[in-house]
């Protein structure tokens, strides 16, 4: 009994060692910002393969999470003969919920277990070190840009997401399942709020960046520079990244959605 | 207060490390070592594997920091100096990785640029001129549009060692620059290392634990043992050491001060034990 509770307290004291080394190093981040202007070729070059490269996978996550969700929701609907309504509750759903947590967790799969590969591996083969004794700092010239990639990327593909979805279950409900196509459109306009749902639903997915984009490189540039260690890292992203995520957004639901 | 003995030796040394102590957990590396780097000379440090060498560079790059001593650079304390003091210090510093540490999304020609991009303003046809040059003088030019991946280990080392001297450092070290490489790669940065040191003044270096290679290109060599420095000298001082441990590493013979066995239980003791 007496070792189950010695384990548990060293795995706290773990758990919160490296919440406080994470949480310097964001800070180490933050505090290159300016320099990233003159690196902004830089920036882009990431936003490129954090952001547009993952737009493949969300536009058919997207699709398919809208189209299902048509189907799903207009069976319900039908049953109380509100299958007008299809529009705003796939909206809501999209917009305040599945589009910023799926995106997230989209993007920790695609983008986040790259960049905490590609930042283990040049640890690992000394690419970083080199880049020290270069006197180039690496979490500028490195880190940086790819975690100001992530952050930019998040809300971006969550729109996007959200946007195919929206069309997704456009198809399936007006153009297979024959809901009226103008109140689809009007009630959607009607019950959407661009303030509370869709800009809660922004915020949603910007803390969801800010979180993951920190985890994926903290991952990478604190791995274990060995094949080894960097494959850890890179399944640690992934499913700390899930746990962040699912658990954020429930604070963030009930502090802007919820009446408590 | 410092002498004029003291002076003047600082004069010719151009890293000074001094009774410097380092350990990782509870694992001591090294237990009060004294090196003196001089200036425009190649000086080998040799030992066993895991023996501290590749962390008395780290030492003198200001990358590992001694838990007691000091690591005098160019007559500045590397462990004393703000993290601008020690880049500054680092611009004038070569460092060629055992894995040659190149940027591997980045073409031959850019890496070797890499240096000249990130501390410099020059435009980019001088920029050419001085990549060619470097790359020219590893024997590499004609490689120049070649990925990391598309080269061999010893061509790989090359194109660092030519980003290593891109910045025109006052001097480089090398870390394990012969392991793993075939006898003619063997025989180009050996030519390579003096070379570079002699035409360019340079103050060389090295890690390693072969023998015959750096011996044949060094001017000093410090050889250290459980985190001391058990001897130094001329390579021909070195071959006609009395120190067991000396010989026993410049020969490379199994057993001696460094047992061929790890430390077991007596072998009749442990037989018998098994068979009960």
């Amino acid at each position: 009994m007496l070792t189950w509770f010695q384990s548990l307290g060293r795995s706290g004291l773990s758990f919160f060692e490296r919440l406080g080394r994470a949480t310097i190093f964001l800070i180490e981040i933050l505090a290159g910002l300016p320099s990233l202007f003159l690196h902004f070729r830089l920036l882009v070059k990431e936003l490129y393969s954090v952001g547009v490269l993952s737009m493949a996978i969300i536009v058919i996550s997207g699709l398919t999470v809208g189209m299902v969700l048509g189907l799903q929701m207009y069976n319900t609907l039908a049953d109380f003969g509100t299958e007008e309504s299809l529009g705003p509750v796939v909206a809501l759903s999209l917009v305040r919920e599945l589009g910023p947590v799926l995106t997230a967790l989209l993007f920790a799969g695609r983008a986040g277990s790259a960049l905490t590969a590609e930042i283990g591996l040049m640890k690992a083969t000394d690419q970083l070190s080199g880049m020290e004794m270069m006197a180039v700092d690496p979490v500028k010239r490195v880190v940086l840009p790819r975690y100001i990639a992530g952050v930019i990327s998040m809300p971006l593909l969550a729109a996007l997401f959200s946007m195919v979805g929206i069309l997704g279950s456009y198809f399936v409900g007006v153009g297979l399942l024959g809901v009226d196509d103008g109140a689809f459109w009007s009630q959607m306009q009607d019950k959407v709020d661009l303030t509370s749902d869709v800009l809660n639903g922004v915020v949603k997915s910007f803390v969801f960046g800010v979180v993951s984009a920190w985890i994926a490189v903290y991952e990478g540039y604190d791995a274990v520079p060995t094949t080894e260690g960097v494959s850890r890292a890179t399944t640690r992203t992934v499913v700390h990244t899930a746990f962040a995520v699912l658990g954020l957004d429930f604070v963030l639901t009930a502090l802007m959605f919820g009446d408590v | 207060m410092s002498t004029e003995k003291d002076d003047r030796d600082r004069g010719d040394a151009l890293v000074r490390i001094r009774d410097v102590h380092f350990s990782r957990g509870s694992r001591s590396i090294l237990e009060g070592v004294d090196i003196d780097i001089p200036r425009g000379k190649v000086t080998t440090i040799m030992g066993p594997s895991g023996c501290g060498k590749t962390t008395l560079l780290k030492l003198i790059g200001g990358q590992l920091h001694p838990h007691s001593g000091t690591v005098l650079v160019d007559g500045e304390d590397v462990n004393a100096v703000d993290l601008d003091g020690l880049y500054r210090l680092r611009k004038r510093m070569g460092m060629l990785f055992q894995s040659g540490a190149l940027f591997t999304h980045l073409s031959v020609f850019e890496n070797v640029a890499f240096p000249l991009r990130e501390h410099t303003e020059l435009p980019e046809s001088m920029i050419r001129t001085l990549v060619l040059m470097k790359l020219q003088a590893v024997g590499l030019r004609g490689a120049r549009d070649l990925m990391p991946a598309e080269l061999s280990g010893g061509m790989g080392r090359r194109v660092a060692l030519a980003r290593a001297i891109a910045l025109d450092p006052m001097m480089i070290m090398y870390d394990e620059p012969f392991t793993g490489q075939d006898p003619i790669t063997v025989g180009v940065i050996m030519q390579l290392i003096r070379m570079l040191n002699d035409s360019l003044g340079l103050t060389s270096i090295i890690v390693s634990h072969d023998v015959q290679e750096v011996c044949a290109i060094s001017d000093q060599l410090y050889m250290i043992s459980d985190g001391k420095v058990v001897e130094q000298g001329s390579p021909q001082q070195m071959r006609e050491s009395e120190s067991e441990w000396v010989r026993q590493f410049m020969h490379a013979t199994p057993d001696g001060p460094v047992p061929f066995h790890y430390p077991a239980e007596q072998y009749s003791v442990d037989m018998f034990e098994a068979e009960n």
